[in-house]
């Protein structure tokens, strides 16, 4: 099981900034090991955002994205309070998802 | 004691329930568009995910570092300012595979979207707005990647 996320969700006005840190190895199945053995290609390719269980976003992503991705993107009209739920899910057919309220 | 044919009828039966109510791993991977994300070039990326030529605008934006001493987390920021962005691409022309994400922005979050990327040489990185109405707007820029620092 993957570890948690880190989730911030910073309200300014009605601009909400969400800074959002997975840890994930985005392996780009570029790579060879020790061995000269291909690494297969281990990524998360479906992210879901929610606010306040409603969604909001949703992105494809390919194995280009670094290692341990970082997303920021901001949201209108969310308030000190509300709950933001991100999903993963990556090729392996493995899932996280973890939430954090708007401050 | 069940029989091979009859275990292989029930592991079918139980897979379509769990796909009609969308449990399944694999029918919910469904969404992720393989073909574009598969795609070594611009126009192929594109093309399978239907969309037409892009035009040159000032109405999308893509910033990033001019020099990345790290291509494997180079910082890149895509935004549009057209109205009606359906989807947002992000786009590196010569890595092995272009198409690098793919944002579905809902009407709460701006179309504005960062993050880091892996770059496996100095290239053309583009930002692809496709709007409501049919537009399908670009910006590029060009990042060189400098390996283990020592300059170019």
């Amino acid at each position: 099981m993957a570890e948690p996320m880190k989730i911030r969700a910073q309200a300014t006005g009605d601009k909400t900034v969400v800074r959002v840190l997975m840890a994930h190895e985005m392996e780009s199945g570029q790579r060879k090991d020790a061995n000269g053995k291909a690494v297969p290609a281990w990524f998360i390719r479906e992210v879901g955002v929610a606010l306040n269980g409603r969604p909001v976003l949703s992105a494809q992503w390919g194995p280009a994205v670094a290692k341990t991705p970082f997303l920021q993107f901001s949201l209108r009209g969310a308030k000190p309070g509300d709950r933001i739920t991100v999903t993963w899910l990556d090729n392996r057919g493995d899932n996280r998802s973890d939430e954090a309220l708007v401050v | 004691m069940p029989t091979r044919r009859h275990v292989i009828q029930h592991a079918a039966t139980v897979a379509a329930a769990l796909a009609g109510l969308g449990l399944l791993p694999g029918a919910a991977q469904a969404a992720w568009s393989r073909a574009a994300f598969e795609a070594n070039s611009l126009a192929e990326a594109l093309q399978a995910l239907g969309v037409a030529a892009p035009v040159d605008s000032r109405e999308v934006t893509i910033t990033g570092p001019e020099i990345a001493e790290n291509g494997a987390a180079v910082p890149v920021t895509i935004s549009a300012t057209a109205p009606g962005v359906k989807r947002l691409l992000l786009l590196v022309e010569k890595n092995p595979a272009t198409l690098t994400a793919l944002f579905e922005p809902g009407e709460a979050v701006e179309p504005n979207f960062q993050l880091r990327i892996k770059m496996a040489e100095s290239s053309n990185v583009y930002a692809v707005a496709l709007l409501a109405d049919g537009r399908v707007l670009y910006a590029r820029r060009e990042i060189r990647v400098t390996l283990g620092g020592c300059g170019e």
